[in-house]
């Protein structure tokens, strides 16, 4: 598997989108978690997050400013890297390619989903670094502490934050498989995580009973109070402790390995049109 | 010897539409094995199924005898199918990389089978940036990867030039020479006709014929066109039986070998008759393949002006 993992790490590094979803996840993560509040504090003007003012953007927040973006924004660019992985092959039409190489078929997607998932370990990495270097600047503006986070702390926000983008990519990767494309699979992933978790959280839940304990079983609450449970704040999209962080870790987790095999299973059963 | 591709009873239904029905082929090792049939006949169903990328409603595949699923199915095949398929921003030579890493293949083969579709000069290129004949050679190469006993090729001359077309056939004749065995589907019936050791004509699903391409052409025949008619014809029939001559579209057809042609010349020039025309000729591949492939005979096309049907005048 090891040759099909190199195999699968040159196509995915050698494709320019990829560096594009980095790209455009390190510009979103920065601007919502440090320029526009640092703008907001520094003009003195009002807003949903001001009351967290300067303390909010120092280096002894990085865990959750790091990780804050993944229930929702981040979470989507996650969903479309594994979309990317796995969906091209069929918009390409490379499966047939790459099958008729001997391979067999869950080897193959193994090897993709060991590829986008340390790529979506690299992302949140780099997301770490880039809000160090964002946090560090600005207290070294503002005069204020670098204080930060133990190195255990970051360790946990790391492995917190890589499994919610796991979860995030392997339903990528399903829904490529299940919908046999890349267009559909972005639009409707994108339409739950950016519509549909929302109006069940703000508009159903706090209406329905059943519809409030639902959440506490789906991918988004979950995923939002796993990075609750590790400094996030509450303000931010998609952050809220529906449930406890344990409870969170162990259903994200399950999420990963169910999204896998049923991607796998399907990949295997399905005709390669 | 495990013949390199036995299907038995192979069927494919898509809900009421059975796209290959109940189809036995047997593709012996070092034959070009043409694979001929109309759009929409099969084909490519077919030859996914040998490949293991769509699955069988029923019926069995072996190649060399191994079923598709199991290790090793597809150790010795190279394929090219509907097309080539590859990422369009890699280069051709990173493509094929990532194919020899998915195949096991060292990367010395890169070089060979490059140079094999005259494509070492562009491999630097991006795939998107190839016109469609280069694609075509990249599938052809990433095809023969693995250094293939069986090669199983759907139209491989689709988008070529006629230098490229030319190229191509030159490289299934090496293929067959150095004894891989070649699973060739086209609609080039000269391509077939040319390349081709035996032939096996899908219809509807149906293998309707398999055969070697003389063959499936049948007997040559005779076409004489003499005056008075009706008295050539009696001397025909005297000379090579009633049953084989029929008067048609003023001249006569003789179902007997053209190499009879200077005698029954003589035989009617002897009785006093003029010989207009005598000619050897025989059916066409393309004329067979309509004749078995045509849904029913007032829709057969009319038989081509000129082109494949070989003549020699004797007169």
């Amino acid at each position: 598997m090891f040759d099909d993992i190199r195999a699968e790490a040159r196509k995915l590094l050698r494709r320019p989108a990829i560096w594009t979803l980095l790209a455009v996840a390190l510009t979103l993560s920065l601007i919502f978690t440090y320029i526009v509040p640092y703008a907001g504090y520094a003009g003195g003007t009002s807003g949903p997050t001001a009351d967290r003012g300067l303390a909010a953007m120092l280096p002894d927040q990085l865990v959750g400013n790091a990780i804050g973006g993944l229930p929702v924004f981040l979470g989507a660019l996650m969903l479309i890297l594994g979309v990317l992985t796995v969906g091209s092959e069929y918009a390409w039409g490379t499966w047939k390619t790459v099958l008729t190489q001997d391979p067999s078929r869950v080897r193959v997607y193994a090897a993709k989903l060991v590829v986008a998932l340390l790529a979506a370990l690299a992302g949140v990495l780099a997301v770490f670094a880039a809000g160090a270097a964002a946090s560090a600047l600005i207290a070294s503006g503002e005069s204020a502490p670098l204080d930060w986070p133990a190195a255990g702390d970051v360790l946990v926000g790391i492995g917190a934050g890589w499994l919610i983008a796991a979860m995030w990519t392997v339903l990528g990767a399903l829904l490529a498989v299940a919908l046999r494309g890349v267009a559909l699979p972005v639009g409707l992933g994108l339409v739950w995580l950016l519509a549909v978790q929302s109006l069940l959280s703000l508009i159903a839940a706090p209406l329905l009973d059943w519809v409030a304990q639902v959440q506490k079983g789906l991918p988004g609450p979950n995923a939002g109070s796993l990075v609750a449970a590790l400094g996030g704040g509450t303000d931010t999209p998609g952050v809220e402790a529906v449930v406890g962080g344990g409870q969170a870790t162990l259903v994200i987790a399950a999420y990963v390995i169910a999204f896998a095999a049923l991607g796998g299973a399907t990949l295997r059963r399905r005709d390669i049109l | 010897m495990t013949n390199p591709v036995v299907t038995q009873r192979l069927t494919k239904r898509y809900g009421s539409l059975t796209a290959v029905d109940a189809l036995d082929l047997e593709v012996r090792a070092g034959e070009v094995y043409g694979f001929l049939g109309p759009n929409g006949a099969g084909k490519t169903t077919t030859l996914r199924m040998l490949l293991g990328l769509i699955k069988p409603t029923s019926g069995e595949v072996r190649l060399f005898g191994v079923p598709p699923g199991r290790p090793g199915h597809l150790a010795r095949v190279g394929s090219l199918v509907e097309g080539p398929a590859f990422y369009p921003y890699l280069s051709g030579s990173d493509n094929l990389k990532a194919m020899a890493r998915h195949a096991r293949v060292g990367a010395g083969r890169i070089a060979l089978v490059l140079d094999q579709v005259d494509l070492t000069g562009r491999a630097r290129d991006r795939y998107a940036s190839y016109s469609l004949g280069m694609k075509q050679r990249l599938g052809v190469a990433a095809a023969l990867l693995k250094d293939p006993r069986l090669v199983v090729l759907d139209e491989p001359t689709n988008g070529l030039d006629p230098a490229g077309m030319a190229d191509m056939r030159l490289l299934v004749r090496r293929l067959g020479a150095a004894g891989c065995t070649v699973l060739l589907s086209s609609h080039l019936m000269t391509e077939v006709q040319e390349l081709c050791d035996r032939v096996g004509v899908i219809s509807r699903g149906r293998l309707v014929a398999e055969s070697t391409v003389a063959e499936l052409r049948g007997d040559r025949t005779l076409r004489i066109v003499a005056d008075p008619l009706e008295a050539a014809a009696g001397t025909a029939r005297d000379l090579i039986g009633a049953d084989a001559v029929s008067v048609r579209d003023g001249g006569l057809d003789l179902n007997v070998a053209p190499g009879r042609a200077p005698e029954i010349n003589a035989a009617l020039v002897r009785a006093g008759i003029a010989v207009h025309e005598l000619t050897a000729r025989e059916r066409s591949l393309e004329q067979a393949f309509f004749d078995l492939t045509a849904p029913d005979p007032a829709s057969t096309p009319p038989p081509p002006l000129t082109g494949l049907k070989t003549e020699q005048n004797y007169v």
